[in-house]
C-alpha cells in the first residue's frame, strides 16, 4: 500500500471513529428535522385575532372596514363610532383592543389625508398601517371621482394590468420565477461547498494541531514527507466528510418522508373549492408544473454537476491547505483565530456576492469578476452556471482556480513543513513569510 | 571497522542563525555512538537532517555507501526526545500504522510486533489506547515502534528519560542486544554515566561546531593529564610531602576508602608512574594507586567551558 493511501485510511478511520463525529452524524439530521417541524408547527398555529376599534365621526369609512371582517382575517374591526372617543382612548387597555382608529368629523379630503389617527399601546406592524391607509385612500379616491362626476366603472375598465411573459430567443416559453429556482440550485451547491470547507477545513486544522501537540509529528515525518502527510490528511478528512454528508442526506430524506406521512401534509387543493374550479386549477397547475419541470430539464444539469465536482475539489483543497498550514503554524486552537479571519472572509464574501449580485445580474461585471477570483470562484461561479456561462469564462476560472490551488498547496506545504516542528511561540505573519525561505 | 554513516561538512542555517557549521562525523558500523553537547548545540538539527526531516543547506550525508535519499527512511529508526503517539488510537493499530509507514507489510509488521510485545512483556496492551497508559508505558511502545522494522541505524534522543530504573535497565539491555545483532546506534543524551556505560565512540558538538570526535578510549587518552590518585599511610608526612613536591605537583584528593590514609592527587608531568612509586614506597605504605582517567563528564565540562 502506498504511503499516501495508508495515511488517507488512518485519517478517515480516526475521523469516523471519533465519538463527536458519530454523534454529529446522527444527531444533526434529527435536530434539523426537529427545528423544521417546530417552525412548521408554529406557523400553522392560528394567530390570535386582534380587535381594532374604529371611531369614525365622518361615517365615511367604517363600512369599508367592517366589510373586511372575516373569520380568517388576523384583524377584526369594530364600529364604535357612537361611543365617546375619550372614553375609548382610556379603555384600549381594559377592553384589550389592539388599537383605536380615530377618523375626524370632516368630509374635506385634505383634512382626512392627514388627520386620521391610530392609537395603540403596542407599535402596529407596517403592513397593517399600509392596509388601513389603502382602505382610506381608496375610499377617498372613489369619493373624489364621484364628486368630479367621473364614471368609476369606466376608469376601472380603462386601467390595464401588464403581465410580461418570458421567452428565450429559441422560441420556448419560459416560466417566471425560474431565476429564483436557478439561484436556489446554484446557491444551494455554493452554500454546500462553503459549509463543507468550514467544517472539514477546521477538522484538518484540528488534526494537524493534534499531531503537533501529541508530538507524534516528528516520528511520522521521519518516515514520510510532510507533503504526503498533509495531502493524505486533507483527502482522508474530506472522505469522512463526504460520508457524513451522504448519511445526512439519507437520514434527512427518510425523516422528511416519515414526517410527511405522519402529519398527513395536504398536497391537493382544498375541498371547499368547487369541482369545476378544482379541475381547472389542477389543469393550470399541472400545466405550469410541467413547464417548470421542462425548464428544470433544460437547465445545464451536466455542467452544474460537473461544475460542482470540479469547484468542490478545487475549492476544498485550496482552503484546506490553508487550514493545514495554519494548524502547523500554531500550537493550539485559540492561537489560530488571527490566521483564520482571512480565510473566512473570502468565503463569506463569495456567498454575499452570490446572493446579492448574481441574482440581480448573473453576467454583470461584479459577478463575472468574482467568479474568476480563485478564492471566491467555487461559490460564485457555481451560482452563475445555471444561468448559462460561456465556456471560455469557465475555462479561465477553473484554470485560475487550479493554478492557485497548486501554488497554495506548495506554499502551505512549506509552512507546514517548518511549522510542525516549531513549538512554543505564536508565529507572526512575518515569521510565516520567513519560513517560506527555509 | 567500516563506516555506516558519514556526515560531510553539513551546514544548516535558520534565517541568520547557524545551527550547524560544517559538521562532519564518521559513525562506524556496529558502534554505539554518543552524540554529546549542551542544550542548543545543534544535536537535534543534525539528527533531523539524518532523518531527512529537514534538509541541510550544504554538505552531504552518506549512509552505507549511498548518498542519503528518501528510501533510506526504512533503514533508520528514530526515537525523538519529544515523545508522542496518537492518544486516542489503539496501541496495536498505531504500531501497525507506523510500521507500515516504514515500509513493512502488514503481516510482517504484525509478526514483528508480536515478537517485541512478547519480548518486553506487554502482550496485553494491544487493544489499549495510549491515553490509558502511563508515560513510561507509552515510552516502551515508542521504543518498539522505533526498532520494529529492524533498522540498520538507530537514533535515540535521550532514550532513558521517563523510565524508572528497572525499565531504563531493560531498555539499556535491549540497546546492547540490538548492537550485538548488528545495528549501529547513535545515542544523544545528557546523562554522562550512560554514555560512559554504553558508548564506544563519542562526538561533542558545541555552538554548532564539532569539537571532539573519536573512540571513547582515544578521547580519554587525549584528555588524561598523567595524574594519579594516591593513598598512603606514613609516619613522617612532612618528609613525604617534601620528597613529592620536589618532583611533582600535588593537590589533595578525595576518593572513597575505609582507612585513614593520606589522599593525594599527583601530577606526574613527563615522569613515569614507577618514579612516583619509588618515592612513595620509601616513605610509607601505599594503599591506593590509580591513574586518574578523565570521565566523559569531565571532558564535556572542560571542553564546553573552554570555548
Amino acid at each position: 500500500m502506498s504511503i499516501i493511501s495508508l495515511i488517507i485510511k488512518r485519517e478517515f478511520i480516526a475521523k469516523v471513529r471519533n465519538k463527536s463525529f458519530i454523534v454529529m452524524t446522527f444527531l444533526s439530521p434529527l435536530l434539523f428535522v426537529g427545528i423544521a417541524a417546530f417552525v412548521g408547527y408554529l406557523s400553522s398555529m392560528k394567530a390570535e385575532t386582534k380587535r381594532i376599534a374604529i371611531h369614525d365621526e365622518s361615517g365615511l369609512f367604517v363600512k369599508e372596514f367592517i366589510a373586511q371582517n372575516n373569520p380568517k382575517s388576523e384583524y377584526k374591526y369594530l364600529d364604535l363610532s357612537l361611543i365617546d372617543s375619550k372614553f375609548l382612548k382610556d379603555s384600549i387597555t381594559n377592553e384589550n383592543y389592539e388599537g383605536l382608529l380615530l377618523i375626524p368629523n370632516t368630509t374635506n379630503a385634505a383634512d382626512l389625508e392627514n388627520k386620521i389617527q391610530f392609537i395603540s399601546n403596542s407599535s402596529p406592524s407596517i403592513s397593517f398601517i399600509e392596509k388601513v391607509q389603502d382602505i382610506v385612500a381608496n375610499k377617498i379616491t372613489k369619493t373624489n371621482l364621484v364628486e368630479a362626476n367621473l364614471d368609476t366603472l369606466a376608469i376601472r375598465n380603462a386601467q390595464s394590468k401588464v403581465n410580461i411573459s418570458l421567452a428565450k430567443a429559441s422560441g420556448e416559453q419560459s416560466v417566471k420565477g425560474l431565476n429564483e429556482i436557478k439561484i436556489a440550485i446554484g446557491g444551494g451547491f455554493g452554500y454546500l461547498i462553503m459549509m463543507f470547507i468550514i467544517i472539514y477545513g477546521n477538522m484538518v486544522m484540528r488534526s494537524v494541531i493534534e499531531e503537533k501537540t501529541n508530538r507524534i509529528i516528528e516520528i511520522i515525518i521521519s518516515s514520510v514527507k510532510p507533503f504526503q502527510l498533509m495531502i493524505g490528511k486533507i483527502i482522508g478528512t474530506s472522505l469522512a466528510g463526504i460520508l457524513q454528508f451522504f448519511i445526512w442526506a439519507i437520514i434527512g430524506l427518510s425523516l422528511m418522508f416519515a414526517a410527511s406521512l405522519f402529519f398527513g401534509v395536504n398536497v391537493g387543493p382544498t375541498a371547499r373549492v368547487s369541482p369545476e374550479l378544482m379541475d381547472q386549477a389542477q389543469h393550470e397547475l399541472s400545466g405550469t408544473a410541467q413547464m417548470y419541470i421542462k425548464e428544470l430539464w433544460n437547465l445545464p444539469i451536466a455542467s452544474i454537476l460537473i461544475g460542482f465536482v470540479v469547484y468542490f475539489i478545487g475549492g476544498y483543497f485550496l482552503y484546506s491547505s490553508f487550514y493545514a498550514a495554519i494548524g502547523a503554524a500554531v500550537d493550539n486552537q485559540t492561537d489560530s483565530q488571527q490566521f483564520l479571519l482571512p480565510i473566512i472572509m473570502p468565503l463569506m464574501l463569495s456567498v454575499y456576492v452570490g446572493f446579492f449580485s448574481v441574482i440581480n445580474d448573473p453576467h454583470g461585471t461584479l459577478a463575472v469578476v468574482f467568479s474568476m477570483i480563485p478564492l471566491t470562484s467555487p461559490i460564485v461561479m457555481l451560482m452563475r452556471i445555471p444561468f448559462g456561462v460561456p465556456l471560455w469564462q469557465i475555462a479561465i476560472s477553473v484554470s485560475l482556480l487550479f493554478a492557485t490551488f497548486f501554488s497554495v498547496v506548495w506554499f502551505a506545504a512549506k509552512i507546514y513543513r517548518v511549522g510542525i516542528l516549531m513549538y512554543g511561540k505564536k508565529p507572526t505573519w512575518k515569521e510565516l513569510y520567513k519560513w517560506l525561505k527555509y | 571497522m567500516s563506516t555506516l554513516l558519514e556526515v560531510n561538512k553539513v551546514v544548516k542555517q535558520y534565517g541568520d542563525y547557524v545551527a550547524l557549521n560544517e559538521v562532519s562525523l564518521t559513525v562506524p558500523k556496529g558502534s554505539i555512538y554518543g552524540l554529546l553537547g549542551p542544550n542548543g548545540a545543534g544535536k537535534t538539527s543534525l539528527i533531523r537532517i539524518i532523518n531527512q526531516i529537514t534538509l541541510p543547506d550544504s554538505g552531504e550525508i552518506i549512509l552505507d555507501g549511498e548518498k542519503l535519499q528518501p528510501k533510506h527512511v526504512q533503514y533508520i529508526g528514530y526515537l525523538p526526545e519529544e515523545r508522542g503517539l496518537y492518544t486516542s488510537m489503539k496501541v496495536g493499530e498505531q504500531c501497525l500504522y507506523l510500521a507500515q509507514m516504514k515500509g513493512l507489510s502488514k503481516a510482517e509488521a504484525k509478526k514483528q510486533l508480536e515478537y517485541w510485545f512478547d519480548r518486553l512483556g506487554i502482550q496485553g496492551w494491544w487493544n489499549k489506547k495510549i491515553q490509558e497508559l502511563s508515560k513510561g508505558m507509552a515510552q516502551k511502545i515508542q521504543f518498539v515502534v522505533c526498532v520494529l522494522h529492524k533498522p540498520k541505524l538507530l537514533i535515540f534522543d535521550e532514550p532513558f528519560s521517563g523510565f524508572d530504573p528497572v525499565n531504563a535497565n531493560v531498555i539499556k539491555d535491549e540497546i546492547l542486544a540490538l548492537r550485538d545483532e548488528g545495528a549501529t546506534i547513535i545515542f544523544s543524551t545528557h546523562r554522562m554515566e550512560s554514555v560512559e556505560e554504553l558508548c564506544d565512540h563519542i562526538a561533542l558538538i558545541h555552538k554548532s561546531n564539532k569539537l571532539i570526535e573519536g573512540k571513547l578510549d582515544d578521547v580519554k587518552r587525549q584528555f588524561k593529564t598523567n595524574s594519579f590518585e594516591v593513598g598512603i599511610v606514613s609516619e613522617n608526612v612532612e618528609g613525604l610531602m617534601y620528597d613529592i613536591t620536589q618532583k611533582f605537583t600535588v593537590s589533595p584528593a578525595n576518593f572513597k576508602s575505609l582507612g585513614k590514609e593520606l589522599k593525594l592527587e599527583i601530577q606526574l608531568g613527563n615522569a613515569m608512574p614507577n618514579e612516583l612509586l619509588q618515592v612513595l614506597t620509601q616513605r610509607g605504605q601505599v594503599t591506593h594507586f590509580v591513574e586518574k582517567i578523565p570521565s566523559v563528564n569531565d571532558i564535556f565540562i572542560q571542553t564546553v567551558s573552554e570555548k
